[in-house]
């Protein structure tokens, strides 16, 4: 915010309304790109319908933010030479994510801003790998290289490569699996390098559901709390220094992971346990070496087809999609929409609509609470917690110093936070840089502060994201 | 089965790769380097087109990577129609220049650069600095011995003004305590041969957070945070960006500092393995320098694209994990 021109601060949740006003006003001020609307798209006169309600003083309403921020905002974008949309998991942690996407999307069809050097869209990754998980074939629906395993022809390659039929349907994502868990449908579980005791939002209902579980596996580098519910746990290497491999950043940019040490005694790299339990499960896999499987990964996966190792180590790692071993990788994607005649299918403009926060705010939980990281601070601590950060300070329920004075609170006193699911004790932490109303905190330190007990598990239907952003929170001061 | 007709089949992919645009590049230029005739790329600094021919400049204050702000003067040459010696890293070549890299006036130069600071720094961690002064016979010895150190902070509370020449029978030194103020990294300022490349990375050239500057002026000149705070109450992210950049150890390790302290530190038993950082989705390059099995210190190259070398704290002093509790003696 500090280095920014335009700073629009706005109410969680209403990233819709701001978005569809943004467009709308685009569209009113005849600033869209109709040559790429045109011959790229579908759907433009819907859009337009859809967005017609959002005008920058209903918009100014839902978001908060001032209509002429708003206007500022639409013509900048619409008029700048390159343009370009970063998001994170601000956007993607609502019960509507793919809605929020949705919504960015249309801004950069509406303008041309994709799919050419210095336009685009951005979803930046909040973890060294999450993107090739995703790659891999770690979503409930894909197999690796993003190929559908309800698409026939996909799926037998696999068939063929394996020797065994790969199910036809699509799997659960990991809100569907707590929700199958509650039916009883799910009853064993094997979870590698998670804490989802400590992420999951809702924390006392994940706990319950882990607890009731016919058996859980945890492979891990620790015991986490969720390890020590397990029944069995597989002591894990660390795979960034400890064993071979690759890792996908977020430019898709695959890259070559190292050995630099030594693992601790007991403890073995992921590959070597997935293969000695394959072998105890009557398949013999060979010996596990992860260039070997690297190589499986290209013969299977066209857009990783061109990336030998030797190339990764050659170029500084290569961005998927890369074809061939000629292949330099894509710097940017969806070029083709520029050539014309266009190349491929047309991509289609998806209306979507504003749809305020679950855990609305009333008399009883007037404050918002959101959660995200700290610079020096990672997700449940399980690695930051080692090291001696003089930047760390703990938990802490930051507040506006609006509401501060508001509510009679002062820099460091310990004050109950309590939601419609739980209730925690945090010292409080006066932030300039929050709007009144607004209140955040950090799932860092769930072993002192449980903040997960107050997120609400209302998840997105299409991508399983929980609403960890929007918290409904009052502030239950002690001894008074 | 619900048709997912947006992603459900990749699109085809562009008939060629996306690239970033050209940029159009200056005409050539011809130029007379060591008597010798050569056509240089247009824009480029002296440095750079003498490289590019196998002619080496010295440097001490460049860096590809930062803004050449022109204070070592180690990396000057003679132009011919110019009063002074240049900075071959920032000035650039022009048509008809006629440049000498290693002319008696040049040499003479950087001898007495390298005596100046060598008489009055610690290069004890500095080995590039001792094969340029082989380079150039530099003999720091024949201003005398050193002065006494200053004490803790006394160099800090100097004001500018006029100061009582000294006798010239010992060396003037910035030699003073070393600054220890947190777990990650120390500060010896009296290895500081004040090449600014610390202030350029906390600042403009990379991490934009301006925790220090110079302060104080003539030999009185420091590196600084605001007021002089120690690191936890300045505005330092503990990126380590200064410490990746600083050419001489002034800026160094905790770890390091307590092993070579310790006589523990061994650059001969160690091995470096570059692998992919473990925390956040840029997936900046660590280089892991390993003494007997235990990692002693991150950097990160700077010819790398992803961040050319910059690290955040996490990158940079976040690998302790990956050792048995207790044993972190820092």
């Amino acid at each position: 915010m500090q280095w920014a021109e335009l700073w629009a601060s706005l109410d969680v949740g209403s990233d819709i309304a701001l978005a569809n006003a943004i467009g709308r006003e685009i569209i009113a001020a005849g600033l869209e790109h109709r040559e790429f609307i045109e011959n790229a798209t579908t759907g433009f006169d819907d859009y337009r319908r859809g967005v017609e309600p959002y005008t920058l003083a209903y918009a100014e309403r839902e978001t908060g933010v001032p209509a002429d921020v708003i206007r500022t905002m639409a013509h900048e974008y619409a008029r700048a030479p390159r343009a370009m949309i970063c998001w994170t998991l601000g956007i993607t942690e609502h019960h509507n994510a793919v809605d929020n996407v949705l919504a960015l999307v249309n801004l950069s069809l509406l303008t041309g801003h994709v799919g050419r050097y210095g336009s685009g869209l951005n979803p930046l990754r909040g973890q060294n790998n999450v993107q090739g998980g995703g790659d891999m074939g770690a979503l409930p629906d894909r197999l690796p290289g993003f190929q559908h395993v309800e698409n026939d022809e996909f799926r037998s390659k696999f068939d063929r490569a394996w020797g065994v039929a790969v199910p036809p349907e699509r799997g659960w994502h990991l809100s569907q699996m707590f929700e199958a868990m509650e039916r009883g449908d799910l009853r064993a579980l094997y979870v590698i390098g998670e804490n989802p005791l400590q992420s999951e939002a809702d924390q006392n209902h994940a706990r319950h559901l882990l607890e009731g579980l016919d058996f859980l596996v945890a492979q891990d580098l620790f015991l986490t709390k969720t390890a020590e519910l397990a029944h069995v746990v597989l002591p894990a290497s660390a795979a960034w220094c400890e064993s071979e491999g690759t890792v996908t950043n977020s430019e898709r940019r695959v890259q070559r992971v190292r050995k630099a040490i030594e693992a601790p005694a007991g403890s073995r790299d992921d590959l070597t346990i997935l293969f000695d339990l394959a072998r105890r499960l009557g398949r013999n896999w060979g010996r596990p070496d992860a260039e070997t499987i690297w190589n499986e990964v290209r013969r299977l996966s066209p857009m990783h087809a061109g990336m030998s190792y030797a190339r990764l180590e050659k170029h500084g790692g290569l961005q998927w999609p890369c074809y061939d071993e000629e292949h330099p990788g894509e710097l940017f994607l969806h070029s083709r929409l520029w050539e014309r005649p266009l190349r491929g299918p047309r991509v289609a403009f998806v209306p979507v609509e504003h749809d305020p926060p679950v855990d609305r705010l009333d008399a009883e939980f007037p404050l918002r609470l959101t959660t995200g990281r700290r610079l020096d601070e990672y997700n449940t601590g399980v690695q930051s917690s080692a090291y001696h950060s003089p930047l760390r300070r703990g938990e802490s329920l930051d507040v506006s110093p609006e509401d501060a004075d508001r509510y009679g609170l002062s820099e460091g006193e310990v004050v109950r936070v309590r939601s419609r699911r739980g209730a925690v004790e945090v010292p409080v932490r006066l932030d300039e840089g929050l709007r009144p109303g607004l209140t955040f905190m950090t799932l860092h330190f769930p072993d002192d502060v449980a903040t997960n007990v107050l997120t609400i598990d209302a998840t997105d239907p299409k991508s399983g994201t929980a609403e960890f952003k929007a918290t409904a929170i009052r502030i239950e001061r002690l001894g008074v | 089965m619900k048709p997912e007709p947006i992603w459900f089949q990749p699109p085809p992919p562009p008939s060629r790769p996306p690239a970033a645009p050209g940029r159009p590049a200056a005409p050539p230029v011809e130029v007379v380097i060591d008597g010798q005739r050569a056509t240089v790329p247009g824009g480029s600094t002296i440095l750079d087109a003498c490289r590019a021919r196998g002619v080496d400049i010295p440097t001490l204050c460049f860096l590809p990577t930062l803004t050449p702000v022109n204070v070592c003067r180690v990396c000057v040459v003679e132009v011919t129609g110019s009063r002074v010696l240049v900075p071959a890293c920032s000035r650039r070549v022009e048509p008809g220049m006629t440049i000498s890299t290693e002319s008696e006036r040049v040499r003479v130069s950087r001898r007495m650069v390298l005596e100046l600071l060598a008489s009055s720094v610690d290069l004890s961690t500095a080995p590039g600095l001792h094969d340029m002064m082989t380079r150039y016979g530099a003999q720091p010895e024949r201003y005398g011995p050193a002065a006494v150190p200053a004490a803790a902070g006394a160099r800090d509370r100097r004001e500018p003004g006029h100061h009582q020449a000294p006798d010239g029978a010992r060396a003037e030194t910035v030699a003073q305590p070393v600054k220890v103020d947190n777990d990650l990294y120390i500060r010896d300022y009296s290895k500081c041969v004040l090449c600014y490349k610390c202030v350029e990375a906390c600042g403009v050239d990379a991490q934009n957070t301006f925790a220090i500057a110079v302060a104080g002026r003539g030999f009185d000149a420091r590196i600084s945070t605001e007021a002089d705070v120690p690191l936890p109450d300045s505005a330092c992210v503990y990126c380590g960006n200064c410490i990746g950049v600083c050419p001489t150890g002034a800026l160094m390790f905790k770890r390091e500092h307590d092993m070579r302290a310790a006589g523990t530190w061994d650059e001969s038993k160690q091995r470096t393995t570059d692998t992919i950082c473990p925390y956040c989705g840029v997936g900046c390059t660590l280089s892991l320098h390993v003494q007997d099995n235990r990692i002693v210190k991150v950097t990160s190259p700077a010819d790398v694209s992803v961040t050319g070398g910059h690290l955040c704290i996490k990158g940079r002093f976040g690998f302790t994990f990956v050792e048995p509790p207790g044993k972190d003696s820092d």
